[in-house]
């Protein structure tokens, strides 16, 4: 691949520049609050652990990590299983409306929480699921499913199509071919699609907030919850933040290659 | 990619039929029917026609002025950070590393900022900008820069625009360079026998291969700009006073703030056929392309 001039120090510069606030949000978790307040250090000069301590024995903080995981977890098993099958129908077969239905998909991943926000809370209110991680959950489908298809009919479409017949013609029922020759062979774009799918459940504030009160209240309404709180606790708020980052961080290693083909939702 | 007639494929795809339709249309129907009505409380409701729709395009009224002006920053926002990341992306991928670990380590650097929660985004970028505590507010005081962007416009919308920046100019720089990626060696030993110059391979070679890539990232940096509500909630809470509220940060006020339905559910409606007709655009580009290039789809 061509390059250009001073490539090297552009990308040295532009790395730094989108380490540099993750950094300070790491140095500052690991300070105490008077350190943050009274002083300006580049790094920890009594570095401390006890912003960490805080949220992994006050139940009011790491419940907040637990409820967002367990919603994310639903919410990924709900979208692949159901996006599967839609996957293989849309790599294989001309149906009616399919091309209306493909572009309906399309618009329900781009359209704005903001707008599902209100109709959400009464919707889960009426069928008492408000406050479940199960809301949450459902109502992340909306962009989580579209796009898990999307995605996967990708991978489906690198299966040749002699592997369906060649099986089919083994004797291979639907189901079975599905289970047994599909799936083991599109493994890699079911993880890609579940790291995508747990990702974008995982970052979203807005409705994970909505639809939540006490007991299924993601980590993410917690931590905005004490932003307001007068006498702010800086450190335990880094603190914080840095724990939220550290699935992504964990399983970015395995997807790099993947990172921009989940973005453009397989299409790249 | 020559695909069979089959109308039972419908059974494949009825749990997901399902499970969006749940989700989408059936609030979708609710916020239709509070689009034509008012309501005095008490589960009241009344018969308002299309009276909401006529406010909000109206900028004389609370509602018009309110919705218009959002539209308006939250159109202006777009516009710039389309007009810095597009190109900083470019710079970025055209400033890859060819080969060896470092691709790597680029790769997951510049996928970083794009798993961290929007709302943690939020604030990593307000205790970075803090005057007091943050290393940017900081060291711009000491500089000599009066910065604040809790009581300054100007700052305030600076931080958000770099915010941005920062959160999703790796995607547009990704995007390119898979496209960059694709381009075969030969193309570039072509131009070096032709003595090409350095601006003409960029505008003859890998300007154009990128140009599908560059289409689906300035769309998808459009859409996810323009419906952007959680980072500059967190940073600026939309102020100060109006100047960052965009048009999901002035729906939700409305809606979950006020709880006014009608209003709420009139906004929604416009706002999602903005979204509608970009999303269209955005469709028939993607199956255009798909079409053109068929050996392109699927390559796993």
């Amino acid at each position: 691949m061509n390059s250009i001039p001073g490539r090297r120090i552009i990308m040295v510069v532009f790395l730094i520049f989108l380490l540099l606030p993750i950094y300070w949000l790491v140095n500052m978790s690991f300070k105490t609050n008077t350190e943050i307040v009274t002083t300006m250090t580049l790094w920890p000069h009594q570095p401390t652990l006890e912003n960490y301590k805080r949220i992994f024995t006050d139940e009011s903080w790491y419940s907040g990590y637990i409820n967002s995981l367990t919603y994310v977890l639903i919410n990924t098993v709900i979208s692949i299983s159901v996006a599967l099958p839609a996957a293989y129908a849309f790599s294989r077969y001309r149906f009616l409306g399919d091309k209306h239905l493909f572009f309906w998909l399309l618009s329900n991943r781009m359209a704005p929480a903001a707008v599902f926000a209100l109709p959400f809370f009464n919707l889960y209110s009426a069928i008492n699921l408000f406050d479940t991680p199960w809301a949450v959950a459902l109502a992340h489908c909306i962009f989580n499913v579209p796009l898990a298809v999307w995605i996967l009919e990708g991978f489906v479409s690198g299966v040749p199509r002699e592997i369906d017949e060649t099986a089919f013609l083994d004797g291979y029922s639907f189901p079975r071919f599905f289970v047994k020759i599909l799936v083991p062979l599109i493994a890699s774009g079911i993880g890609v699609a579940a790291f995508f799918c747990f990702m974008f459940s995982w970052v979203e504030l807005l409705l994970a907030r909505t639809l939540t009160s006490v007991n299924a209240k993601p980590i993410s309404a917690i931590m905005t919850r004490t932003v307001s709180a007068a006498g702010m606790d800086w450190g335990l708020l880094a603190a914080a933040g840095v724990l939220t980052i550290i699935p992504g961080a964990l399983v970015i290693w395995f997807v790099r290659n993947y990172i921009a083909r989940g973005f453009a939702l397989g299409r790249v | 990619m020559d695909k069979t007639v089959n109308q039972k494929a419908w059974f494949l795809v009825l749990p997901v039929f399902a499970v969006v339709a749940f989700s989408a249309i059936l609030p979708l129907m609710t916020v239709v029917n509070y689009s034509m009505q008012d309501t005095f409380g008490n589960n009241q409701f009344f018969w308002n026609g299309v009276g909401w729709f006529k406010e909000l395009l109206d900028p004389s009224t609370d509602l018009g002025g309110r919705f218009l002006a959002s539209l308006g920053r939250n159109l202006l926002f777009s516009a710039i950070i389309l007009a810095i990341e597009v190109p900083l992306g470019i710079v970025v991928a055209l400033s890859m590393p060819r080969e060896g670990w470092t691709v790597a380590v680029c790769l997951v650097i510049l996928a970083l900022p794009l798993l961290i929660p929007w709302n943690v985004v939020g604030t990593i970028w307000q205790i970075f900008g803090r005057p007091d505590i943050g290393l940017l507010g900081y060291t711009l005081n000491s500089l000599g820069i009066d910065y604040n962007y809790v009581s300054n416009e100007f700052d305030a919308w600076a931080t958000v625009i770099v915010m941005d920046v920062w959160h999703w100019t790796s995607l547009v720089a990704l995007l390119c360079y898979a496209g960059l990626k694709s381009i075969p060696d030969a193309y570039y030993q072509a131009a070096q026998i032709d003595g090409a110059s350095r601006w003409a391979v960029f505008k003859a070679i890998q300007l154009p291969k990128m140009n599908r890539v560059l289409l689906i990232a300035v769309l998808l940096r459009f859409m996810d700009s323009f419906m952007i509500y959680t980072e500059p909630f967190v940073v600026t809470g939309g102020g100060p006073g109006n100047s960052t509220t965009f048009v999901s940060i002035e729906l939700v006020k409305i809606a979950l703030g006020q709880f006014d339905l009608g209003k709420a559910a009139a906004l929604s409606l416009v706002y999602n056929l903005i979204i509608l007709i970009v999303c269209w655009i955005f469709y028939t580009v993607m199956t255009n392309a798909g079409t053109e290039r068929p050996e392109k789809k699927g390559a796993a």
